[in-house]
């Protein structure tokens, strides 16, 4: 019989892999200019990371560098002991990248939005099925599950992209701005899905302006990191 | 696989949904066949003369109305991201996204093309020829176009870009598609263009996805 999760339903979460997620001396060029260097850090299982910092310090470069969306120039990204480059598709089924375009299409439903995430992910079938009607009740989505997107709010649509984290199991969480938009009662949601995440195993990284309730979250002020004029120079 | 079939139905949903999209390419062609008898005089011998030559032309350009929609919404709303760390490779992505795409636009436009070579006074024979070869054609367009809508993404004016670029590429496959009715008017046979017109489409099928998919890496950095 399934454990019941008010996250998860009757979905149990699956085992994730165990791996660490190891960052180091990671540096980041836009352009011309170099947003930043050395970022080093370490992630076990369970653990979650909160960026910070000012506006154009890098955090949304940082979430889509570790997502493999950008190149660093400088550093190495290692999943466990192994450089992602090296497997990347391996490294891409374990991340969730919620960025802030949602890419939700307004002229389908949720439901059949949901569905071709799920099949991105390789599920078809039944299975799948079972994925997005938990991941539609995970975000208390199920009343609009069959509206066109064009009808739903801009909170809507924002649940809409995090029911993508239920609706397929991945290890690592990149979440850029999750709460822009939420409501109190779907913030808590959205909290309440991060901690059963991490029970099983799972990490997030998140930056976030606004406060939200991560227990015992790892802090890393990207300010820290912007390079000095020395650096500027020599890049 | 799933995701593959996910990606097709996903678009072609969409296309279909958003109406406009199949709609406005058809209507375009046939807006644009019916305007030459206007232009050149209703003389059956020279509309006979042209008429392939013209709904080729007009299904390319009705073809490349409609190309800037192939990624550009997925660049805009984040989508094109969730492909790029999909576990579908971007090539196969890029072949779903021209498949959908040729079945919403090159499928009716040849499909409706009979009815426009009437209009031009091909005769029986000439229509089947013209119809095949616009249905073995008509993907390579997609498939070309594809490569040129991916690298134009995020450009400046991106639909005028997109068509400098893309027309010179839709040269071979024109004198290919109508120089198959006119060697078949001239009794030399077509077979041979609509093969190598089917050749240049394997061509495409083989070589674009991954041009496109070169493109769409650049793009999503």
């Amino acid at each position: 019989m399934c454990r019941w999760s008010p996250v998860y339903g009757c979905l149990a979460p699956t085992k994730l892999p165990q791996p660490h997620l190891i960052a180091e001396g990671l540096a980041c060029r836009r352009g011309e200019r170099l947003v930043f260097a050395g970022i080093s850090f370490h992630l076990a299982p369970g653990e979650a990371l909160l960026l910070t910092g000012a506006n154009g310090s890098g955090k949304t470069s940082l979430l889509r560098l570790l997502a493999t969306l950008i190149a660093p120039v400088a550093g190495k990204l290692l999943w466990g002991t192994v450089p992602v480059e090296a497997d990347i598709a391996a490294y891409r089924e374990q991340l969730h990248y919620i960025g802030h375009q949602d890419g939700v299409k307004l002229d389908l439903t949720p439901r059949e939005i949901l569905a071709f995430w799920t099949s991105l992910h390789g599920l078809a079938g039944s299975g799948a099925t079972v994925h997005t009607e938990a991941a539609l009740m995970a975000f208390a989505l199920e009343g609009v599950a069959d509206w066109p997107c064009r009808w739903l709010s801009a909170g809507q649509r924002k649940r809409l992209a995090l029911a993508r984290l239920i609706a397929t199991p991945a290890s690592i969480w990149l979440l850029d701005e999750p709460t822009s938009a939420l409501d109190h009662d779907n913030q808590l949601r959205l909290e309440q899905a991060i901690v059963e995440h991490r029970a099983s195993g799972g990490r997030v990284i998140v930056a976030s302006h606004t406060p939200i309730g991560i227990a015992d979250a790892a802090r890393l002020s990207l300010d820290a990191f912007a390079p000095s004029s020395a650096d500027l120079t020599a890049g | 696989m799933a995701a593959f079939g996910g990606l097709f139905w996903r678009d072609l949903r969409l296309a279909l949904r958003q109406g406009g999209d199949t709609g406005l390419v058809l209507g375009f062609f046939v807006l644009a066949v019916i305007l030459f008898p206007f232009g050149v005089g209703p003389e059956p011998a020279i509309l006979r003369r042209i008429g392939a030559g013209i709904i080729w032309v007009a299904a390319l350009l009705s073809a490349l109305l409609s190309l800037d929609r192939l990624f550009e919404s997925d660049y805009q709303d984040g989508g094109l991201d969730l492909l790029a760390l999909s576990t579908l490779p971007l090539e196969l992505a890029v072949l779903a996204k021209c498949a959908a795409h040729w079945m919403a636009t090159g499928l009716p436009l040849a499909l409706a093309s009979p009815v426009l070579a009437i209009i031009v006074n091909l005769d029986l024979g000439e229509i089947g020829i013209l119809t095949a070869s616009l249905l073995i054609g008509t993907p390579a367009l997609s498939l070309i176009g594809s490569v040129a809508a991916a690298l134009t993404l995020g450009a400046r004016r991106q639909g005028v870009v997109l068509s400098v670029l893309v027309l010179p590429l839709y040269v071979p496959p024109l004198i290919l598609g109508a120089g198959a009715v006119e060697a078949s008017m001239t009794g030399i046979g077509a077979r041979a263009y609509l093969l190598v017109l089917g050749a240049l489409s394997l061509a495409a099928l083989a070589l674009c996805p991954w041009a496109s998919a070169a493109a769409l890496r650049q793009a999503v950095e």
